[in-house]
C-alpha cells in the first residue's frame, strides 16, 4: 500500500506542480493586458489524442501501482515473515524468452515509428507486422509459462503467489490484447492503397508509447515475480 | 504540419450533424444528449434505491409489521441503497450528467475532445446498471453484504445473495469503472485541450474545476475498486485466497487459506475516501457558481477556491484508514490518519467562509437554486463538524458502529449534494430545455426537502449518542440500554423519511410538466456570466456555438462591475468603456 501511495502522491504531486508553477498564480479579475491570450489557438487534433493516452497511461499505473501493493501486502503479512500459506513459486524459464520477445516487439514499434516519420511506406509496414507478432508471441508464451506452472503441480488457487501469477500476467496480457486491436486496425489502414502513410502516422505514434509504456510494466511486475 | 490538417479531417467529421432520430437521441455522441441520457438512468435508478431506503425505515419505524420485509431483504436493501446513491447516482449525475453537460459548454468548445468514446461510457454505464439490476432477478437475490462487501461475509455462506448477487454486483462495478474510464479521460483531456480562446484555467467557472479535479480523483481511485473486485470475484468463483481468511463456515472449515480481508478494506476505501470527494468536488464548485450568479457578487477568493479544491484533492488520498479505526491498525497510522483527516478541514472550511462572505452584503436573490444552495451550505457544515468528531481515533471507535455515523455521512455525502444536483437542475434546466421550471413548485420541494432531512437526521445523532447500532434488522427489547424513546424516535424519522420521498415526486412533476407547459427562458434567465449562457440557440444546438467559437475576455464572475451598464458582463464580452476589464478597483478582494 505504501508503494501505491507513494506512486499516486508522486504523479499527483508532478501534476499539481505543473500546473500550480504555470497557471495558478494568475489573478483573473484584473485586466489582462493582451485581451485573449493566444496559447490555445495552435493545439492540434494529434496532440490532443497524445493527452488523452497520457492520461490513459496514468489510470493503468494506477492499476499497476495498486495491485503490486496488494501483492506485497498480500505476502508480508504483518512481520518480517511471509504469510503462512505463501508458497513462493519457481518462474518458468519461458519469461526470459518471453521478456525478449516483448523488447523485440518495443524495439521494432520505434523502428515503425522511424519509419513513417521518415516516409518509408513498405519498412514501416513490416516493422509495424513484427512488432505485432512479436507481441502475440509473448502473449503465446505466457500461456505456456501458464501451463507448465500447471503441469510441473504448482497449480492450487490456494496458495496467493501463484494466484497473484496468474492474475498480475492475465491482467498485463489483457492490456497488450488491447494494443493489439488498435495495431490490427492501423496495420489494414496501412494496407489499403488510397490511404497516405501520413495518415497511419498518430496510430503508430500512439502504438509506439503504449508498447514501451507496457514494457516497463512487464519488466517492473518480472522483476517483483523474480525477486519473491 | 501537413499530418495535422489530415488528422484534423476525421475530428470535423465528428461534427456534423446527425439527421437520423437514432443518431441524433439514441446512439448520440453529443455530449448534450449524452448528459441527458446520463442523467435520466442515474436519476431512475436513484428512484429505485430511494423506495428501498423506505422500505427499510417502514421496517426500523414499524418493526413486526410488514411481513414482506424479511430480515435478508433489509440487508439487501441496505447494500443496493448504499451502492446505487453512491456510484450509481451521484457519480454517474455529477461527472456522466453535469460534467458531459457542462464542461463543453462552460469551457467553449463544441463537444468533448473524443466524442466516440462518450458515447460508449454512456452505454456501458447502462450496461453496468442494467447487470446491477440483475441481481434483483438472480437466484438469492441481491447481495446483502452492505454497500463496503467487505469479504469474509460479502462471499461466505449465510451472506444474501452470496450464490448469485454478488458477482452481478462485482461484475457491474467494474464494468461501471470501466465506463467511468472512457468517460473521465474526455473529461480531464477536454478541459487540458478544447477550451476556447482566452479561456485561461483560471478564468474556467468553478463548476469545472471541480468536475475537472474530481475528474482526476476518479481516474486515479476507481482502480483501486476495480482491484479489489477483481480479487474478491476470483475469491468467491476461482476459490482463490487473496481476502478470505482460513475459516469455519457453518461447521465446515472452507477451501480457503489465509487470507487478508484486511487487504480489502485498504483497498476499498484507498478507492472508498476519493469517493467522497469525487462528489463533493463538483458539488463544491457548482455551488460556487449558484451562489455568485444569483448573489450578482463575484466569488469571494476565486483563486483560494482553487487552490483548494487542489488541495483537497490531493489530502483526499492520504486520509482512507479513517473509515478503518475499529478495524485494529497501529496506533500511530491512526495518528497519521487523524491528522491528515483533521487537515482536510482547512481547505474545506475556506471554502464555507469564501461561500458565506460572498453571500454577504450580495443582492441575493432567493431564487430556487439559491435556496438550495445556501440549504447546501448548512447541511454541509452539519455533516462536516461531526466529521471532526468521527475523524478523531477515540472519539470514532466508540460511535462507529453507531447511528451518529449514518447520521454524519447523510447529512455531508447524501443529503448536501443532493441538494446540489436539484439547485444545480433548476438552474440549469432553462438552459437545457429552454423552458423553467415553476418556482412555486420548487419553493415547496425546497422547503419540504431541507426541513425533511433535518428531521430525518438530526434525530439519528441523538440515538447515536445513546449508543444504538446501525446495521441492525430489529432491536429486540431486551437490549437494556436502549431506552423505549427509541422506539418513538424511529417512528418519527420514518414518516419523516416518507414525506421526504413523496415530495420528490413534485419534483419529477415539475420536471416533465414544465417542459411543455414551463414559462419561456430566453437564452439568459439568470442573467448569469459564464459561456453556457451565451450560446446562440437555447437549447444549443449540435456543435453548441454555430460558426464561430467564441473567444473569452475575462473570468466567469464579472458581477455587478462599476460602469457597466448591466450587472453582468459575459465571459466572451471584450473590455471596452462600458464594460471594464476586472474588477480590481473596487469591492472586497481575496
Amino acid at each position: 500500500m505504501n508503494l501505491g501511495v507513494a506512486v499516486g502522491g508522486l504523479i499527483a504531486g508532478i501534476v499539481v506542480w505543473a500546473i500550480i508553477v504555470r497557471q495558478l498564480t494568475v489573478k483573473p479579475w484584473e485586466l489582462q493586458p493582451a485581451g485573449p491570450t493566444d496559447e490555445l489557438q495552435e493545439i492540434s487534433r494529434s496532440k490532443t489524442i497524445k493527452v488523452g493516452l497520457w492520461v490513459l497511461l496514468a489510470v493503468i499505473t494506477s492499476l499497476f501501482s495498486l495491485f503490486i501493493a496488494a501483492y506485497y501486502m498480500r505476502m508480508g503479512g504483518h512481520g518480517d515473515a511471509l504469510a503462512l500459506d505463501w508458497t513462493p513459486v519457481p518462474e518458468p524459464r519461458i519469461l526470459w524468452l518471453n521478456t525478449a520477445l516483448l523488447v523485440g516487439s518495443s524495439i521494432a514499434m520505434q523502428w515503425a515509428r522511424t519509419n513513417v516519420l521518415r516516409g518509408r511506406r513498405q519498412g514501416a509496414f513490416q516493422a509495424l507486422a513484427i512488432a505485432g507478432l512479436a507481441t502475440i508471441a509473448f502473449l503465446a508464451g505466457q500461456i505456456f509459462a501458464w501451463q507448465q506452472l500447471a503441469e510441473a503441480g504448482f497449480f492450487s488457487p490456494r496458495n496467493p503467489a501463484l494466484a497473484f501469477f496468474y492474475l498480475l500476467t492475465a491482467v498485463h496480457g489483457a492490456h497488450l490484447l488491447g494494443g493489439l486491436f488498435v495495431w490490427v486496425r492501423t496495420l489494414l489502414r496501412m494496407r489499403r492503397r488510397e490511404h497516405e502513410l501520413i495518415d497511419a502516422r498518430l496510430s503508430v505514434e500512439l502504438c509506439a508509447v503504449y508498447w514501451h509504456y507496457l514494457l516497463i510494466v512487464w519488466l517492473v511486475l518480472f522483476a517483483l515475480l523474480l525477486s519473491t | 504540419m501537413a499530418f495535422v490538417a489530415i488528422a484534423d479531417r476525421d475530428h470535423e467529421h465528428a461534427h456534423d450533424e446527425p439527421h437520423s432520430w437514432i443518431r441524433k437521441y439514441v446512439w448520440s455522441q453529443d455530449h448534450k444528449v449524452i448528459a441527458i441520457q446520463y442523467g435520466t438512468v442515474a436519476i431512475l435508478i436513484g428512484l429505485v434505491a430511494l423506495v428501498m431506503s423506505v422500505l427499510m425505515r417502514l421496517q426500523l419505524g414499524f418493526p413486526n409489521t410488514f411481513s414482506f420485509i424479511a430480515p435478508q431483504d433489509y440487508y439487501q436493501f441496505i447494500t443496493m441503497h448504499g451502492m446505487i446513491m453512491v456510484i450509481y447516482l451521484l457519480t454517474a449525475l455529477f461527472l456522466g450528467g453535469f460534467g458531459n453537460y457542462l464542461i463543453p459548454l462552460m469551457c467553449g468548445s463544441r463537444d468533448m475532445v473524443f466524442p466516440y468514446m462518450n458515447m460508449l461510457s454512456f452505454w456501458f454505464y447502462l450496461l453496468s446498471v442494467l447487470v446491477l439490476v440483475a441481481g434483483f432477478f438472480v437466484p438469492g437475490g441481491p447481495t446483502g453484504a452492505g454497500w463496503t462487501l467487505y469479504p469474509p461475509q460479502a462471499i461466505a455462506a449465510g451472506t444474501p445473495g452470496v450464490s448469485w448477487g454478488i458477482i452481478t454486483m462485482l461484475a457491474s462495478l467494474a464494468i461501471f469503472i470501466v465506463a467511468f474510464t472512457m468517460g473521465g479521460l474526455n473529461y480531464v483531456t477536454t478541459v487540458l485541450q478544447a477550451r476556447c480562446r482566452g479561456m485561461t484555467l483560471m478564468r474556467m467557472p468553478l463548476s469545472v474545476w471541480g468536475i475537472f479535479t474530481a475528474s482526476i480523483l476518479g481516474l486515479l481511485a476507481f482502480p483501486a475498486l476495480f482491484v479489489s473486485a477483481i480479487m474478491l470475484l476470483l475469491d468467491a468463483v476461482a476459490g482463490t485466497s487473496f481476502f478470505m481468511p482460513a475459516m469455519s463456515s457453518m461447521g465446515e472449515t472452507t477451501q480457503y487459506s489465509g487470507g487478508s480481508p484486511l487487504l480489502f478494506q485498504h483497498l476499498f476505501w484507498f478507492f472508498g475516501h476519493p469517493e467522497v470527494y469525487i462528489v463533493a468536488l463538483p458539488a463544491f464548485g457548482i455551488v460556487s457558481d449558484l451562489i455568485s450568479t444569483h448573489a450578482r457578487r463575484n466569488i469571494f477568493g476565486y483563486r483560494m477556491m482553487v487552490w483548494a479544491i487542489l488541495a483537497i484533492g490531493c489530502l483526499s488520498f492520504v486520509v482512507w484508514a479513517h473509515h478503518m479505526y475499529i478495524s485494529g491498525m497501529n496506533p500511530y497510522f491512526g495518528f497519521f490518519f487523524a491528522t491528515t483527516t483533521l487537515i482536510i478541514a482547512v481547505p474545506t472550511a475556506i471554502k464555507v467562509y469564501n461561500w458565506v462572505l460572498t453571500i454577504w452584503r450580495g443582492d441575493v436573490h432567493l431564487t430556487v437554486p439559491m435556496l438550495f444552495a445556501i440549504g447546501f451550505i448548512f447541511t454541509f457544515v452539519n455533516g462536516g463538524l461531526t466529521g471532526l468528531f468521527l475523524g478523531n481515533v477515540t472519539v470514532d471507535v466508540p460511535l462507529s458502529g453507531t447511528y451518529f455515523v449514518v447520521a454524519h455521512f447523510h447529512m455531508v455525502m447524501g443529503v448536501s449534494p443532493i441538494l446540489v444536483v436539484f439547485g444545480a437542475i433548476y438552474h440549469w434546466y432553462p438552459k437545457i430545455t429552454g423552458r423553467m421550471l415553476d418556482e412555486t413548485l420548487g419553493k415547496w420541494h425546497f422547503w419540504l426537502t431541507f426541513l425533511g432531512t433535518y428531521s430525518i437526521y438530526l434525530p439519528m445523532h441523538y440515538l447515536g449518542f445513546l449508543g444504538v447500532p446501525r446495521r441492525y434488522y430489529a432491536y429486540d427489547s431486551s437490549i437494556e440500554f436502549i431506552p423505549e424513546s427509541v422506539q418513538f424516535a424511529n417512528e418519527w424519522i420514518t414518516i419523516s423519511a416518507i414525506i421526504v420521498a413523496l415530495v420528490q415526486l413534485i419534483f419529477l412533476f415539475n420536471l416533465i410538466w414544465s417542459y411543455r407547459h414551463g414559462k419561456e427562458a430566453g437564452p439568459n434567465p439568470w442573467r448569469a456570466t459564464s459561456l453556457e449562457w451565451q450560446t446562440p440557440e437555447t437549447p444549443p444546438k449540435h456543435g453548441n456555438w454555430g460558426k464561430q467559437l467564441p473567444v473569452v475576455y475575462r473570468w466567469a464572475y464579472d458581477y455587478n462591475v462599476p460602469g457597466a451598464p448591466d450587472d453582468f458582463i459575459p465571459q466572451n464580452v471584450p473590455p471596452g468603456p462600458q464594460t471594464p476589464a476586472g474588477s480590481h478597483d473596487h469591492g472586497p478582494q481575496p
